[in-house]
């Protein structure tokens, strides 16, 4: 039995450290940014055009083009999303279309960030010719956030009472009344949570982004949805390995304000989270 | 009957909500259908054994040479030394974070790994050739640390958050009683684990390690950055290679529209996609599994 108790101990331990070799290196990475790139933000660096091919000046059209599409395509995955989750919560029937679309959704999930560049690249650039521009590049963004607003959606959707809605229905309201005014206001706050991480996600990714949206470098704010813009995580891989001589200062800094934007949205997400499970 | 304007709302809606439903199929399709409009012509200028098998991808040499089996090679080097970091890593961590921690800690780890989750991979991918490529090259002395290694390590930390949280969730979904038979018959809660958990929550885990892989396979931004991107065939992991992803991200730019060097990099997005395509289809044949067997 001592025996076995020792065994214990060791298994624990071993446990114990693979828990350290994941969460040290994340304190790591989030403590090295702030070290180095803390120094870099200043007005002048957050809310200036760039200069001199990028050596000195800001990042602001690149903070502005993030901006710009994060809010394009949630105006077109949020309500497709949103009405999806209801159609796989509240109506759909357990058949061979649910499943044909379920297993669409796991798919759209899993597809490769590169892949969606392509694919945004060959419909919306060229097929719609749409060019590079905010609008190609939202829409594809807007494609590949689709399967977390779902998920998040339907699932903030199925936590809802069946009570709710059987009270509903008793009282003569038709499926959509009911979804209307029984079960979407209670679930608001999981909707809006999983519209939050998809903003996050939407913010960080690079790949969809490069055929599709990205300029290099354009010291002026977009005009119009068929411009291109800058983007914060384009910014950093171009300012990381194709421009040489650009001050580390800048490139911890501008991993930074993606690393900070991202986390904040994510946080506020959490936060968001556990207050509602309280208050239920 | 006659149609009041509410009916006719509710009608209309109703249609949105159902067109919303089967837009995922309309985009998985439209993906499938323009990949294939670009990458078909791979067929026609170097048929599909040379561009699958072949040994050389030169692609602006003068014929393009086009054979993607360096970079197929470069992308499983790179994925199998990534599982083999984050598999035992990510599970170990979801039974700590799961069975053995206090509930306060718990929720304290599962928000770093939702923070490692949340990590743009442009970012790891910066960090990964500041701080970790000249620590490769200097501590195993090698000419560069751009290294399938560098990539299997970043690529092992994008991988962990997946498996370790519906790992966690696999072992959460393994019923009480299991547990607690096993201690009433003596078992310490190593022994439990071990044997009976770990067994009860495997259809789960492996559910976990496909999707691990899937994201591993498909990730593009911080492989790109940190495996030095030479379309060699690799004979290890301390060496450059180049993935599927990275070509399709770093060539794409510079491929003139119609080309046969074009098409191909359409042709290797069908590749990517289909293989993803098999690998989340098995994970969801095992989660269901997983689901079934513990309700």
């Amino acid at each position: 039995m001592k025996n076995e108790i020792v065994k214990q101990k060791i298994g624990f331990g071993l446990l114990l450290l693979a828990v350290l070799l994941v969460v040290i290196p994340v304190l790591c990475i989030v403590g090295l940014l702030l070290f180095r790139g803390a120094g870099a933000l200043s007005w002048q660096f957050l809310f200036t055009m760039p200069r001199e091919g990028m050596r000195a000046g800001g990042i602001f059209p690149a903070i502005v083009g993030t901006f710009y599409l994060v809010i394009a395509s949630l105006i077109f995955a949020l309500p497709i999303g949103v009405l999806a989750a209801i159609y796989l919560s509240e109506y759909a029937r357990d058949n061979a279309l649910t499943r044909l679309i379920n297993l669409s959704i796991i798919n759209l999930a899993g597809v490769s960030s590169v892949v969606y560049g392509l694919f945004g690249l060959s419909l919306f650039v060229v097929f719609l010719k749409f060019g590079v521009s905010i609008i190609s590049g939202a829409l594809t963004l807007g494609i590949m956030t689709l399967p977390v607003i779902i998920t998040t959606t339907r699932e903030a959707l199925q936590a809802v009472p069946r009570a709710y809605r059987e009270v509903s229905f008793s009282l003569g309201a038709s499926r959509w009344q009911t979804v209307r005014h029984a079960v979407l206001p209670r679930a608001l706050p999981g909707i809006l949570t999983g519209t939050i991480l998809s903003v996050g996600r939407v913010a960080g990714e690079t790949a969809p982004i490069l055929f599709t949206v990205a300029a290099f470098y354009l010291p002026q704010l977009p005009a119009s949805l068929s411009d291109q813009v800058m983007a914060l995580p384009y910014h950093l891989y171009i300012i990381t390995t194709q421009i040489p001589g650009i001050p580390e200062k800048a490139r911890y800094g501008t991993a930074l304000v993606l690393i900070g934007l991202v986390l904040i949205v994510n946080i506020s997400a959490s936060i968001l989270r556990a207050k509602y499970r309280k208050a239920k | 009957m006659r149609l009041s304007p509410r009916r006719i709302k509710e009608f209309i809606i109703e249609r949105l909500i159902f067109a919303s439903g089967i837009a995922s199929i309309l985009f998985v399709a439209l993906i499938f259908v323009f990949l294939l409009r670009e990458g078909i012509a791979v067929l026609r200028t170097t048929g599909l054994l040379s561009f699958l098998g072949g040994k050389f991808w030169y692609p602006i040499s003068d014929p393009a040479r086009l054979g993607i089996l360096p970079l197929i090679l470069g992308s499983l080097v790179v994925t199998l030394g990534a599982i083999l970091i984050a598999v035992p890593l990510g599970i170990s961590a979801a039974f700590y974070i799961a069975e053995i921690a206090p509930i306060r800690l718990r929720n304290i780890l599962k928000s770093f790994v939702e923070i490692l989750a949340a990590i743009p991979s442009v970012v790891l991918g910066f960090l990964g050739i500041k701080i970790l490529v000249p620590f490769l090259k200097n501590f195993l002395g090698l000419p560069t640390g751009l290294t399938a290694l560098a990539g299997s390590i970043m690529l092992a930390f994008m991988a962990m958050p997946t498996i370790i949280s519906i790992s966690e969730d696999a072992i959460n979904a393994v019923p009480r009683e299991y547990k607690e038979g096993a201690l009433a018959l003596g078992a310490t809660h190593w022994q439990t684990l071990h044997r009976v958990v770990l067994h009860g929550a495997l259809p789960g885990i492996i559910a976990a390690v496909m999707l691990g892989i899937g994201r591993v396979f498909g990730e593009t931004m911080a492989v790109m950055m940190v495996t030095g991107n030479a379309a060699v065939i690799p004979h290890g992991l301390l060496q450059p290679v180049r993935t599927l992803t990275a070509t399709i991200a770093a060539e794409m730019g510079e491929a003139a529209k119609g080309s046969p060097h074009y098409s191909a990099l359409f042709a290797i997005g069908i590749v990517l996609f289909v293989i993803s395509f098999l690998i989340n289809l098995t994970a969801d044949l095992f989660l269901n599994k997983s689901r079934g067997r513990t309700r």
